[in-house]
């Protein structure tokens, strides 16, 4: 039922990316993405593609699986190809028809823009695919806390992020186990119009709640009752470290920056249109 | 009233890395009045296999009658099956949300499309079989303690009258006076109101003392399904599954172990008072 969805979700493998330090994976997806905002030629995206399809391939996530979390931006997707491709009119026209005119450049920002987004996408969702949410708030952590000395709470910041992470699926099973015991007594929860769906969840929206709560006291007991106050002073069991691999992958990412640099820089781009 | 289970399969999540193979062939029977005992260890298969039961979910492949029915035929009135086999959910506690404890109960019946009185009168019905105290019919149910909630929550149930009550580990979580008040309520109910009972239990006590027939769910496959003096004979197999019999089959084990002369097939303390007795007559 409800637990099919799909957000941030990890998938276990063994493989050099999901072994990673998570700064290592926070900081290159970053660059990646603004890599992808750094240049605009055929021959940038195609060494985008490749860097992409090498992290894809040494991740060993299936490429099916990443291709889910596309399915969320298709309507985005195809809203600004459409802009991009009937707004544009600058350019030789190639179609027109009604008051529609497409030209070549809006075609090329179309196809560049769909691509970029998702690219995107696409790489966002293998650093999630191949982190835990743990790590991947433990990577941010020590990311931000130089914003400690600034009096940002980075800790409490992260320990949020990690316990909202890790009630996603408690939530979700909680909404299952739910709605079957109402479905049980009968409750209807899918037909009908929007007044009456809406008020059909009534049911499953009350109890939900109170179990969230429920939890939440549950939670900060247990932290209290083992001495949690704050991160002041935490130590951890196991601190981030970075191995060699980790500078390899830097190193990577680097390179492939350096490349998109001199190509968006000193590559002609229109050389490269079609 | 009959439940058949032909061949049933079910697998989680299909084609991923979460694949799990839940249920495995099962086949099984159930006539009306019987007072059936499911028991496993946790993640065994056994809570999937009870959802089955009123349709909540459907098997991937195998077939299931009701009544000589197949519910998996297209147009079966699904929402029929689910008044005919109550089931009770671990916690049931848990799904309570309205403001009092009348109108929670007449939930089920409001779903059933029955008028305001009839609901009423199903609901004030259903808490005297759990005996719940009429007193607090107007009470939220949040106010309540556990045992109370609980009782409300399976009054919740029995106010659709199913033909057969399916309770998982109605127990859990409840004191030992708790306890043994629900379970003897429902053992009333299955005697005077001619309910079919199936209960899953972790509690190889509770399920000795009150079921005729136990099926034994391992690792999504059914392994024992006879009356509890014959699968707790099995004893050391159940332990080998994470399972064990009751602690009166072993007093009687080591007993017989020891010379005395009694019979091994006691499973309720009861009973095996008796033999004991008994052979300290002869």
């Amino acid at each position: 039922m409800i637990r099919d969805i799909t957000i941030g979700q990890y998938y276990p493998a063994n493989s050099v990316i999901h072994k990673m330090d998570p700064r290592v994976k926070i900081t290159c997806t970053l660059l990646f993405l603004i890599s992808l905002f750094l240049q605009n030629s055929v021959l940038g995206y195609a060494i985008a593609t490749l860097f992409l399809a090498v992290v894809i391939k040494v991740s060993k996530v299936p490429f099916k699986f990443i291709v889910k979390g596309l399915k969320a931006i298709v309507i985005i997707l195809l809203i600004t190809v459409g802009f991009n491709l009937f707004l544009t009119s600058e350019g030789t026209i190639l179609v027109e028809f009604w008051i529609f005119k497409i030209t070549d450049k809006g075609l090329r920002i179309a196809v560049f823009m769909a691509v970029r987004l998702i690219y995107l996408i696409i790489g966002s969702s293998i650093m999630t695919l191949t982190t835990t949410p743990n790590s991947l708030t433990d990577g941010i952590e020590r990311l931000l806390s130089p914003l400690n000395k600034i009096h940002v709470p980075v800790h409490e910041i992260a320990m949020m992020m990690s316990i909202a992470l890790r009630f996603i699926p408690i939530l979700i099973e909680e909404t299952d186990k739910i709605m079957k015991a109402q479905i049980a007594r009968g409750a209807d929860l899918e037909s009908g119009n929007m007044i009456q769906r809406a008020k059909a969840m009534i049911p499953v929206l009350v109890p939900l709640f109170i179990s969230a709560f429920r939890r939440a006291n549950d939670l900060a007991m247990a932290m209290e009752a083992r001495c949690y106050r704050g991160g002041e002073g935490r130590t951890k069991m196991k601190p981030l470290a970075y191995h060699r691999r980790d500078f390899v992958g830097y190193a990577i990412t680097l390179v492939y920056i350096v490349m998109i640099f001199v190509v968006g820089r000193y590559v002609p781009f229109h050389i490269w249109i079609f | 009233m009959s439940i058949k289970l032909e061949n049933i399969n079910y697998i989680y999540n299909p084609g991923t890395v979460y694949e799990k193979h839940a249920l495995k062939d099962i086949n099984l029977t159930i006539e009306q009045g019987e007072f059936v005992g499911v028991i496993g260890h946790t993640g065994s298969g056994k809570s999937t296999l009870i959802q089955h039961l009123n349709g909540l979910i459907k098997a991937t492949s195998g077939n299931f009658y009701y009544d000589g029915k197949d519910v998996y035929s297209p147009g079966y009135n699904m929402k029929e099956l689910r008044t005919q086999v109550g089931l009770v959910f671990q916690y049931p506690e848990h799904q309570l949300f309205e403001v009092d404890v009348l109108t929670d109960v007449c939930f089920g019946p409001k779903n059933q499309g029955l008028p305001k009185e009839e609901c009423e009168k199903r609901a004030k019905e259903a808490l005297q079989l759990v005996g719940f105290p009429e007193k607090y019919y107007t009470q939220s149910p949040f106010e309540l303690s556990g045992g109370q909630k609980r009782r409300v929550a399976i009054a919740g149930v029995l106010a659709m009258r199913p033909k057969v009550l399916v309770l998982d580990e109605p127990t859990a979580g409840l004191d030992p006076k708790g306890r043994d008040e629900i379970l003897d309520q429902i053992a009333y109910l299955h005697k005077q109101a001619d309910l079919t009972v199936i209960l899953v239990s972790h509690s190889m006590e509770d399920i000795a003392k009150y079921v005729e027939r136990i099926v034994v769910v391992n690792d999504g496959e059914k392994m024992f399904d006879a009356s509890p003096r014959e699968v707790f004979s099995h004893y050391k197999e159940l332990e080998k599954v994470g399972l064990a019999a009751p602690q009166v089959t072993y007093i009687m084990h080591a007993l017989k172990e020891k010379g005395m002369d009694v019979p091994l097939g006691a499973t309720t303390i009861e009973e095996a008072a008796d033999a004991i007795m008994r052979s300290f007559h002869d």
